[in-house]
């Protein structure tokens, strides 16, 4: 049955985290761009909404929620609103409990899901994008090859959240290169492990808040049981598609970061002596991104709804991710001159939302839902 | 969107209580609503493409077949997708406007201008439907359930005014039992056919007040034959051929004094022009499912033509590994998706007696604009072979443009987005 409403469950959940994006996260993100740092208080507090540990089932101390892809794109925009890099951060042990919950061994959840439970945040962090131009997750360069007892890791990754804090980190090789996206695995890799090294951390245009770190995978020897989900490995298509699921729910946050902001401004400003959203030429241009803003969020829900119910999202999941990596980045664009000169000036944050845009064409697997 | 615990503000009842029914984020149609589509869908398979072409190259040709068929089949499904209004009493289905959409978007995969030369009451119909008392939709919108085809269209525009409606010339002047309109008319679709080609009726709207601006104008009905009432010129389109687009003058032309739809007082309140505002909510939708139909022809052929030539189509990987083909395709594929699911919002909160009047503009902005520009690249992709007439994609091209013209321009659906997200008045915002 079609519906495009939320149900009162999420309608409080989005309520709760908005005003937090709202009122903790926003006054807090030219800071951390400038400076890249991100407050701990604010990580902890934005702990304490239970976005991570929900999740995790009552067996591990968590609080057991049902875990919906619709509620996750909803958590996942309003944080993005606030600003990208916080929300990256603050959701980042998702990229290993969540796997863990969904493809892991009694073995491995017994082992690392309790953490997550905490009363403080986890880092945690997952490795899947690499440094070169035509990246894609369905042929990988990394590999994992089977010796005895262990599986042997090279490779190169690059893009992964708070790898220097995290214990552990989730490593996506491929076992069966040639099998596209079901001959992808991951690895719960130590971050001591040896063979495995981390670069400075990485300089980016945007989401500048977040730490992220190039790894280097040097005959990085890691037991069998290493490898999520034992024998059974991991559906890699449906993590990659929960993943997109979320950094395109990410992409309308920031979008309508920006259009809001770029809206306020043009009731505000004056030319000609009068406001300039009075102008076709500045109402049009948010008429257009108003509507992308909406078309780009039912794209992403109805790819969420999909892994709902456990139906196959690859195709929806890029369609909704690549859409949305355009229309945030037009949006932003827009918003940037809307404000004109202004725009450009840091004093704004229109600018940031724009560079934080630039990256959904090219991020992924730095969140999940 | 709100959650179910605001319907209650909305003045909506609790649907939570009815069977199978849960106000919740979804995109997946019954089966029972498949199987009804899919009945559309082959009708729009054997019946309209087969003589797409024909009626296309033959302007100003009449499918008297295909109008009989679907004129007997709307008899027997009661009211059908074109705007037709329930009878009284009828117990609506429930998403009834989202089902319209659904089975337009079928019709208009078949053929755009066959679908609006479907017999019925049309525009003209809805009009009756949204502003006529009882009585009123009783007595004129009947005929439309028995004996022969018979078709209802809508006069609003006119050779100086379009998309500012509320700039309309023509007259009624009361005249004892009567209003005496006159004016011309254009771009009336069906005109011909609803004012001297059947036992129909045409909605005109007119202004008794010419000081009182918007308020003074007022929706007549005008029956087919009336004396002053004459099709004076059919046109000649780039597309939708198959649906006559009439100019009609009315000089002296006499109807009772009943005719009037609604009140024939003139208030400040912008009664009678909100009215015309009000159908706009509810046909824009459907404009966009024709749209969406047009574009999803446009695309099926497509896809089906790379799948005979073996070009793949990579879904998932990388947008930096695709060939141009496989991006052009895939962009087509989800800017139509976008303007679907934009659509079946609008359509979706009419149903639950929500005002859809941004979302309803957000969809026909979309759609008319995406499938524009889906139906050119359908051209381009399909090189010399989509230039040909020997094809039917250089016609979809044709025929998916008025959608970013008619019910609506691109730029006024722009406009009236912009007034609800900035909050402004249309003296504020014009």
């Amino acid at each position: 049955m079609i519906g495009f409403s939320l149900s009162d469950e999420q309608h409080m959940i989005r309520d709760t985290v908005a005003t937090f994006a709202t009122e903790e996260i926003r006054p807090a993100a030219r800071l951390a761009d400038e400076s890249g740092v991100i407050p701990s208080e604010l990580i902890a507090k934005a702990w304490e909404l239970g976005l991570v540990q929900g999740a995790i089932p009552e067996a591990y101390g968590g609080y057991g929620d049902t875990r919906s892809a619709v509620t996750g794109a909803i958590v996942a925009e309003e944080l993005a609103y606030g600003d990208l890099s916080v929300a990256l951060h603050a959701l980042a042990p998702r990229l290993l409990a969540f796997p863990l919950i969904e493809a892991g061994t009694e073995g491995q959840k017994d082992q690392l899901l309790k953490a997550f439970a905490a009363k403080q945040f986890v880092a945690a962090s997952a490795a899947m994008m690499e440094p070169r131009f035509d990246f894609d997750p369905s042929a990988m360069e990394t590999v994992a090859r089977r010796d005895g007892s262990s599986y042997v890791l090279n490779g190169a990754k690059c893009y992964v959240p708070l790898a220097q804090a995290a214990e552990t980190i989730l490593v996506y090789a491929a076992t069966a290169p040639e099998q596209s996206f079901t001959g992808v695995d991951a690895f719960l890799v130590s971050r001591n492990t040896s063979g495995l090294t981390l670069s400075a951390r990485e300089k980016n245009m945007g989401i500048k808040g977040l730490e992220t770190y190039e790894l280097t995978l040097r005959d990085c020897r890691v037991p069998a049981d290493a490898r999520l989900g034992g024998d059974k490995g991991i559906n890699f298509a449906r993590l990659l598609s929960e993943s997109r699921v979320a950094m395109a729910a990410m992409a309308v946050g920031v979008a309508r970061a920006a259009f809001d902001y770029a809206r306020d401004y043009a009731k505000e400003r004056k030319a000609f002596g009068v406001p300039i959203a009075t102008k076709q030429a500045i109402a049009f241009m948010l008429a257009e991104m108003a509507t992308e803003i909406d078309a780009t969020r039912l794209l992403v829900w109805e790819a969420a709804s999909r892994l709902d119910k456990s139906e196959d999202a690859l195709k929806e999941s890029s369609q909704a991710r690549n859409y949305a990596a355009q229309s945030s980045l037009m949006i932003a664009d827009n918003a940037v001159q809307a404000l004109g000169g202004h725009g450009y000036i840091r004093d704004h944050p229109v600018e940031m939302f724009l560079r934080n845009a630039r990256g959904f064409a090219i991020l992924e697997g730095l969140a999940i839902v | 969107m709100p959650a179910a615990a605001e319907y209650a503000e909305q003045g909506i009842e609790d649907l939570s209580s009815a069977e199978g029914w849960f106000p919740m984020i979804d995109f997946e149609l019954e089966p029972q609503v498949l199987k009804q589509t899919g009945m559309y869908h082959m009708a729009a398979e054997q019946m309209m493409r087969p003589i797409s072409r024909e009626y296309d190259e033959n302007e100003h040709g009449e499918p008297l077949q295909f109008w009989e068929t679907m004129w007997t089949a709307s008899q027997s499904l009661g009211p059908a997708a074109e705007g037709k209004p329930a009878k009284e009493g009828d117990k609506s289905p429930r998403l009834r406007n989202l089902f319209t959409c659904l089975s337009v978007e079928e019709l208009c995969w078949g053929d755009a201008g066959l679908f609006l030369s479907i017999p019925g009451g049309g525009l003209g119909g809805a009009a009756v439907a949204a502003a006529g008392t009882p009585d009123q939709r009783e007595r004129f919108l009947k005929r439309f359930r028995e004996g022969k085809p018979k078709w209802g269209a809508m006069a609003i525009t006119e050779p100086s005014c379009g998309s500012d409606s509320a700039a309309i010339t023509t007259t009624a002047t009361r005249d004892g039992d009567h209003w005496v309109i006159n004016g011309t008319k254009i771009f009336c679709t069906a005109g011909h056919m609803a004012a001297q080609k059947s036992d129909g009726f045409v909605v005109v709207w007119a202004t008794v007040d010419r000081k009182a601006g918007r308020a003074g104008i007022k929706p007549f009905v005008v029956e087919h034959n009336t004396p002053g009432m004459t099709v004076v010129r059919v046109e000649d389109k780039m597309g939708i051929r198959a649906s006559d687009t009439a100019m009609i003058v009315f000089d002296n032309c006499r109807v009772p004094v009943d005719h009037i739809l609604g009140s024939a007082e003139v208030k400040n309140d912008g009664g009678g022009f909100r009215d015309v505002m009000a159908t706009f909510d509810a046909t824009r939708p459907i404009v966009a499912a024709m749209a969406i139909g047009v574009g999803r022809a446009a695309l099926d052929f497509v896809r089906d033509f790379l799948k005979d030539q073996k070009i793949p189509l990579r879904y998932g990987i990388s947008p930096r590994r695709l060939t141009v083909i496989e991006r052009d395709f895939m962009e087509m594929e989800v800017q139509l998706k976008a303007a679907r699911l934009l659509t079946w919002r609008a359509a979706w909160m009419l149903d639950l007696g929500m005002r859809n009047n941004l979302e309803a503009s957000m969809a026909k902005a979309k759609a008319g604009k995406a499938v524009t520009l889906i139906t050119q690249k359908a051209v381009e992709l399909m090189g010399p072979l989509g230039y040909s007439r020997n094809q039917l994609v250089e016609k979809w091209m044709r025929d998916a443009k008025i959608n970013d013209i008619f019910e609506g321009t691109q730029q006024i659906n722009l406009m009236i987005i912009a007034r609800r997200i900035l909050n402004y008045s249309s003296k504020e915002l014009n």
